[in-house]
């Protein structure tokens, strides 16, 4: 090694603190999200998983949530849901000391699986429908000018909306000024309207990725515009579209500041699929994952029973979540290996 | 026609023994290019153009590159419509009499009559058989036979059949760069246009493979007016009855290909085909 000159040695030393604060950085995010990761995956597996076959606490997940009894009998400690307490006061009897009650704590979380699914579903089509179609209007149909300069700068800034303002805005408008009250219907469009700027931007990319040679080898042989997009553009920016669209799935099932006004029950006994006519399917709110963790961590008065629920909502949710991610990447390395020019 | 005789620089002749002469061919048949003027946006890239292309012969534009040659050629089956901001702001283009760029004018049905081989081979991602059958597809031809008796006849006609006869349902893409032009071209030829617009069909080729796409021009034109853009001077030498010389935006000199190659009127022609530049 040569004497280095002072600029030398001052590089160096910059050189190594820019690569410790970069490193460390890393790190912190890293140590945060395993510290989310597993108090979550630790704490809810506890509720989620059993020591006994079939290893999966089934009760948990395919039952609606129970309002939890806590009480003295004979010295021992009792912790029932509120059909076992039925239960067992029709032979006991009332217990000597008066029970106290934890809400939700419980039962499972059933109700908020099958509430959530059907959000994201309705939600998802919705935003697919209209975000297509208009990414395909966009990129494929409209000229470059200062009105669609500015739609697109009207998307950015969509994308940008705190959720909560999207609730808002579904409750003002879907909820009073429609009068569809809080319903799946309302919950649909607000959180349609919520996912559809990614939408948008996620299917204008997969339309510029198709070769403009496609387009015009079609257009020359005499075919419209909308037999070239059909035929010769669409099939081919579909699966990048769709993959990308999953991701919004996840944001979709996770938000609660935009169904808290306008699509979820914090508890409601039927089930969706328990409405007198077909047609009030739509009309009825449900309950969502989202929004039972906020409920049971925040509405109700913690203590040592609470925990199960919390936690174990929170594992079942996360794990979709991932499931969803997990789906979208195979789909994404599928289809990259079956089409390429 | 009288206008065509007009041109001084057009020199009627039988060009390349079998084809006729341009003023002998069905005048319904040509493209007549009448003092254009095209533009990108601000960007002027064709000053004036007049030119009159011959029915069932091959005409090539030459000339350096930017010198408005493609553009003039997608011109031609209004390709350039698909760019923003580009338009023909002087002239008319009319084929068979009917002025091209009339408003109503149906650019689909232009576009069917009106083929395009392009530079880069744009097969579609589907099957050998399926790429030639969209063009009939598209025009609403459903019959199963009637297609299937296309995609021979055309695929023939490409000199491509007796190589992928046995691989109909195998994807384009399998194919080699030179056959996939050749596919592109059969692709073209099986909506029977009147007209076949190549842009540099062999810039991306390779000596035979370029041979053969002559080749196939060469017998094309006993069917079909071709109009082919060119880099190559040798090829379009090789396989064209006239040709015309442009240089920036504007039209040089037009005339017979034995012509311009042996005795060019204008002294840019003969520098940019002696290769002294360009």
């Amino acid at each position: 090694m040569t004497t280095a000159t002072p600029h030398a040695r001052r590089t160096r030393t910059i050189e190594l603190f820019v690569f410790w604060t970069f490193r460390l950085a890393t790190y912190f995010v890293l140590a945060c999200a395993s510290y989310i990761f597993l108090d979550i995956g630790i704490k809810g597996a506890r509720t989620v998983f059993t020591s006994t076959p079939p290893f999966v606490n089934v009760a948990f997940l395919s039952e609606p949530p129970q309002t939890l009894y806590v009480f003295e009998h004979e010295g021992k400690k009792m912790t029932l849901s509120d059909r076992e307490f039925r239960e067992w006061k029709a032979t006991n009897g009332e217990p000597a000391v008066a029970a106290s009650s934890v809400a939700y704590s419980a039962g499972g979380i059933w109700p908020c699986i099958v509430g959530t699914a059907l959000l994201v579903l309705g939600s998802m089509a919705l935003a697919l429908g209209i975000g297509i179609s208009s990414a395909i209007y966009l990129s494929e149909y409209s000229r470059n000018g200062r009105l669609i300069r500015l739609v697109r700068i009207a998307i950015l800034n969509l994308a940008g909306v705190p959720s909560i303002v999207f609730g808002l805005f579904g409750f003002g408008l879907f909820v009073i000024f429609f009068g569809w009250n809080v319903s799946l219907l309302a919950g649909w469009f607000t959180l349609g309207l919520m996912i559809l700027p990614a939408i948008i931007t996620a299917s204008e990319e997969s339309l510029r990725a198709v070769p403009q040679g496609l387009r015009e080898g079609s257009l020359a042989l005499g075919a419209t515009k909308w037999q070239t997009i059909r035929k010769n553009v669409l099939p081919y920016a579909l699966p990048g579209i769709l993959t990308s669209s999953i991701l919004g799935i996840a944001r979709v099932a996770g938000e609660t500041a935009p169904i808290m006004f306008t699509a979820a029950y914090a508890m409601r006994d039927e089930m969706p699929w328990q409405v007198s006519r077909w047609t009030d399917f739509v009309f009825q709110g449900v309950m969502a994952l989202p929004y039972h963790i906020y409920v049971v961590s925040s509405k109700i008065p913690q203590n040592e029973y609470t925990e199960r629920v919390q936690y174990g909502a929170a594992f079942v949710f996360l794990a979709v979540v991932m499931l969803i991610t997990l789906t979208s990447i195979v789909l994404r390395e599928r289809s990259r290996n079956r089409l390429s020019w | 026609m009288v206008k065509l005789m007009e041109m001084p620089q057009i020199v009627s002749m039988p060009a390349r023994g079998s084809a006729p002469a341009p003023d002998a061919a069905p005048a319904e048949n040509t493209i007549e290019i009448d003092k254009v003027d095209f533009a990108y946006g601000t960007n002027k890239v064709l000053h004036g153009i007049d030119l009159q292309v011959p029915a069932r012969a091959v005409t090539a534009f030459i000339g350096p590159s930017g010198c408005g040659k493609t553009t003039l050629l997608r011109c031609l089956n209004r390709m350039n419509d698909l760019v923003d901001g580009a338009k023909l702001t002087a002239g008319s283009i009319r084929i068979q009499g009917v002025d091209i760029n009339a408003p109503g004018l149906d650019v689909v049905d232009l576009r069917r009559r009106v083929g395009m081989v392009f530079q880069k081979s744009n097969p579609f991602p589907k099957s050998i058989y399926d790429n030639i059958a969209y063009g009939l597809r598209i025009a609403g031809i459903t019959r199963r036979a009637r297609i299937d008796e296309a995609v021979e006849k055309s695929l023939r006609s490409a000199a491509l059949w007796d190589e992928v006869k046995d691989r109909l349902h195998v994807s384009g893409y399998g194919l080699s760069g030179g056959q996939q032009q050749r596919l592109c071209i059969a692709r073209a030829l099986a909506v029977e246009p009147e007209i076949i617009l190549m842009d540099e069909p062999c810039s991306a080729l390779d000596p035979i493979a370029t041979a053969k796409v002559e080749e196939l021009i060469r017998q094309l034109k006993a069917n079909y007016t071709i109009v082919i853009v060119t880099h190559n001077m040798q090829q379009a030498g090789r396989v064209s009855d006239n040709t015309a010389f442009f240089y920036l935006g504007r039209l040089i000199e037009f005339s017979d290909t034995r012509k311009i190659f042996s005795n060019p009127a204008q002294r840019q022609t003969e520098d940019y085909i002696t290769g002294r530049f360009g």
